[in-house]
């Protein structure tokens, strides 16, 4: 009797908190039972269009969740537009997008300048602007911008990361600082002087300039050796990296040599530079690099490369840039099926700013992405890695919050 | 009727459904258009001084960028409301395109078009110095507000920046329009098909080449601080050496030397990429090109040429 009347409860609790569940379905716009629809803007064309791969690659992650059932049964509908990486054509697409597509939410889109364009927009019509392809400090802003979320460890905590390492390490370098004259080489050097703190003034003891448009930057490097510094923090776009490394061992400076993530390429960097000439390069490491042969064996590197035979055959598997779009893609697709069925712009803005501890495989074992209500910066872990001639030999534990 | 009367009809009825556009169509659409009358104003200012004075220009998106960064800087720093930044953005154009005329005097042809296309390769980088960035944002660029509607009209910023736009738009190809058919027009007109018969007639030529590429360069500016306050952005990466070649395409497509060409020009540059892009992701600017060799084949004289071709048929049809 006494059992029965349990059971009786049991089920009568069970139906009461199922009935709200399912009457708890709510959409949004871009949302329905069979169909998720998502924005993105990408240079397909322009001066940046090598990182259009990047859309293109998230493209056919979506096609192979499509092929495998969906998010939680409804298919993903990605509508990735051309920029050109021009801010005013960012502006008209984007408002396609939200006007007349009427996307759930913007994923992905790419560049600073860009982004910046329509970052007041998405934030005043309240459309969650999420893992943006640039590694901008200003996108972790949650107070005055509440929809958007970057994507990229920021430059300047990447800074900090090297900060941190010489002040253990080596706490009595003597540091020069090569870096580009715009906000991306300025955000690094914040970065580490404010990582250094009070040290900086003495431990820096040169910072030479190049311009983007420079043919070459030999004569920063023997400028920097002159300095008698013995330590380099390179912050360089991969051509101006190349040719940084190459000139400072042609040159006979043998300097403890910090290059940045942005050209820790193995493929676009050192194998041009000359791979002997990169032995004991420091940099951050995020990812899996597909061209690493450390990872050959690794499940998750196997699943990427049988992905992109089948879904995205005319890709090139060592492109970083294939399996930037696969991640991203990866984690969005996880954001949404933590969604459930309320799929209304502000429930998926709440989750995405609710990324608890979630690990990639195809992330460095051990790198945790987080997202909380004041906290937007999403990847803000990293490893050291030294360059042994082959591969990236990773250091020490991740470091980073 | 005589053709005068049905131009007035046809004008008549233009004016009437561009007011009508924006309450028909979206907001997004609204936005669209509202950049085809940007694109319209600054393709008439470059028609003046390549189609009518024949001084080819491949460096106007400098002068766009200027006429915008004007506008924002003063709405930025200044707290100048949108409208008041229109003459300050035309006056500073008319002076630098007029600066610049005086030494591109000494050129003609090719010569003038590297030139300025100097100018348009430079003005990125110009505009990134770190001296000037206080003001310009260097690669940042400026974000400005969308002014609301006046008066408490009931109607959308978007509706009203666009009508604010067509009356900008209109008081100049009026202006533009008078301008032509005088005898400035017939000035700049002489300079460009017989440089030295026109001295003969005294014209003043060098003071006339230089007024144009002032008055060219006002045009743009108005266009460019426009196209500022529309987009609500301006950073170096909007105004590439792009622009101003995706200019040059637009006055060629449109029909040189004509006023309506402009607005026919503008309606290319502003749809055609975003067709082309639609029919290819992978190389939208194959398409693009497509495109422009179709209409530069098929219509030699531009789609302005075109139109008076159709329309003088039908008139010996009916009349």
């Amino acid at each position: 009797m006494f059992v029965k009347r349990i059971l009786l409860a049991g089920l009568v609790l069970i139906f009461t908190s199922a009935i709200p569940a399912w009457a708890q379905k709510k959409y949004g716009p871009g949302a329905t039972d069979t169909e998720i629809k998502i924005g993105q803007t990408m240079p397909y064309s322009g001066p940046a269009s090598a990182y259009g791969t990047i859309g293109k690659a998230s493209a056919a992650y979506f096609e192979m969740i499509n092929a495998q059932g969906g998010v939680n049964g409804r298919k993903i509908k990605f509508i990735s537009l051309d920029d050109g990486y021009s801010p005013p054509r960012t502006v008209e697409q984007v408002r396609k997008l939200v006007e007349e597509e009427q996307v759930l939410l913007l994923f992905g889109t790419l560049g600073t300048p860009t982004n910046t364009a329509i970052h007041k927009y998405v934030n005043a019509k309240q459309i969650p602007h999420i893992l943006l392809n640039t590694g901008a400090t200003k996108w972790g802003d949650p107070k005055n911008f509440p929809w958007t979320i970057g994507w990229n460890l920021s430059y300047q905590a990447e800074g900090r990361i090297y900060a941190n390492y010489l002040l253990e390490t080596k706490p009595d370098a003597k540091i020069a600082v090569l870096y580009q004259n715009d906000d991306y080489g300025k955000d690094y050097l914040k970065g580490l002087k404010d990582g250094l703190g009070d040290k900086a003034a003495k431990m820096i003891v040169a910072e030479v300039t190049y311009e983007v448009t420079d043919t070459t930057i030999d004569s920063q490097i023997v400028t920097l050796q002159g300095s008698g510094a013995d330590t380099l923090v390179d912050i360089t776009t991969p051509k101006f990296a190349a040719q940084a490394i190459r000139k400072s061992v042609d040159i006979g400076w043998k300097p403890l040599h910090i290059l940045n993530n942005v050209s820790s390429s193995v493929g676009a960097v050192l194998t041009p530079a000359g791979l002997d000439k990169s032995v004991g390069l420091i940099t951050t490491v995020y990812y899996k690099d597909p061209a690493d042969p450390q990872w050959k064996n690794d499940p998750a590197m196997k699943e990427y490369l049988a992905w992109i035979r089948q879904y995205y055959p005319d890709g090139n598997p060592i492109d970083i840039f294939n399996l930037v779009g696969y991640l991203q893609a990866q984690l969005l697709v996880q954001v949404l099926k933590q969604s459930g069925d309320n799929l209304t712009r502000e429930n998926v803005m709440k989750q995405a700013a609710n990324i608890k501890d979630a690990q990639l495989p195809l992330m460095l074992p051990g790198i945790k992405l987080n997202t909380s209500p004041d906290d937007y910066f999403l990847i803000e872990q990293a490893q050291l890695g030294r360059f042994d001639g082959k591969e990236w030999k990773l250091l020490g534990k991740v470091l980073g919050r | 009727m005589k053709a005068r009367s049905w131009k007035l009809i046809g004008l008549v009825v233009l004016v009437m459904g561009a007011v009508a556009l924006p309450f028909l169509v979206s907001n997004y659409r609204v936005f669209q258009f509202n950049m085809v009358l940007v694109y319209a104003i600054v393709l008439l200012g470059l028609n003046i001084l390549t189609g009518y004075n024949g001084q080819i220009s491949l460096g106007h998106g400098a002068f766009y960028a200027i006429g915008a960064y004007v506008a924002a800087i003063l709405m930025d720093l200044g707290g100048w409301p949108y409208w008041a930044t229109l003459p300050v953005a035309a006056i500073v154009c008319f002076v630098s395109g007029f600066l610049f005329g005086l030494p591109a005097l000494r050129l003609r042809g090719h010569y003038l078009a590297l030139a300025t296309f100097a100018l348009a390769v430079a003005m990125p980088q110009l505009l990134k110095y770190k001296r000037i960035e206080q003001w310009t944002g260097g690669v940042q660029g400026i974000v400005i507000l969308k002014p609301d509607p006046p008066f408490g009209l009931k109607i959308t910023p978007d509706q009203w920046l666009y009508l604010f736009t067509l009356a900008i738009a209109i008081v100049m190809f009026v202006i533009g329009w008078n301008l032509l058919r005088g005898r400035v027009g017939r000035a700049m007109i002489a300079i460009r098909d017989n440089p030295i018969a026109a001295e003969a007639m005294g014209v003043n030529s060098a003071l006339y080449k230089s007024t144009t590429f002032g008055v060219s360069a006002l045009y743009t500016g108005i266009g460019g601080a426009l196209g500022a306050i529309v987009v609500q952005f301006v950073a170096p990466d909007s105004f590439t050496a792009g622009l101003s070649i995706n200019l040059l395409v637009g006055i060629v497509i449109g029909g040189v030397a004509s006023i309506s060409g402009a607005i026919y020009g503008a309606l290319f540059i502003q749809f055609i990429p975003n067709f082309a892009d639609q029919i290819s992701k992978a190389a939208p600017w194959a398409i693009y090109g497509a495109f422009l060799l179709a209409f530069v084949y098929l219509m030699p004289t531009g789609m302005a040429g075109l139109v008076r071709l159709i329309g003088s048929r039908l008139l010996r049809r009916s009349g």
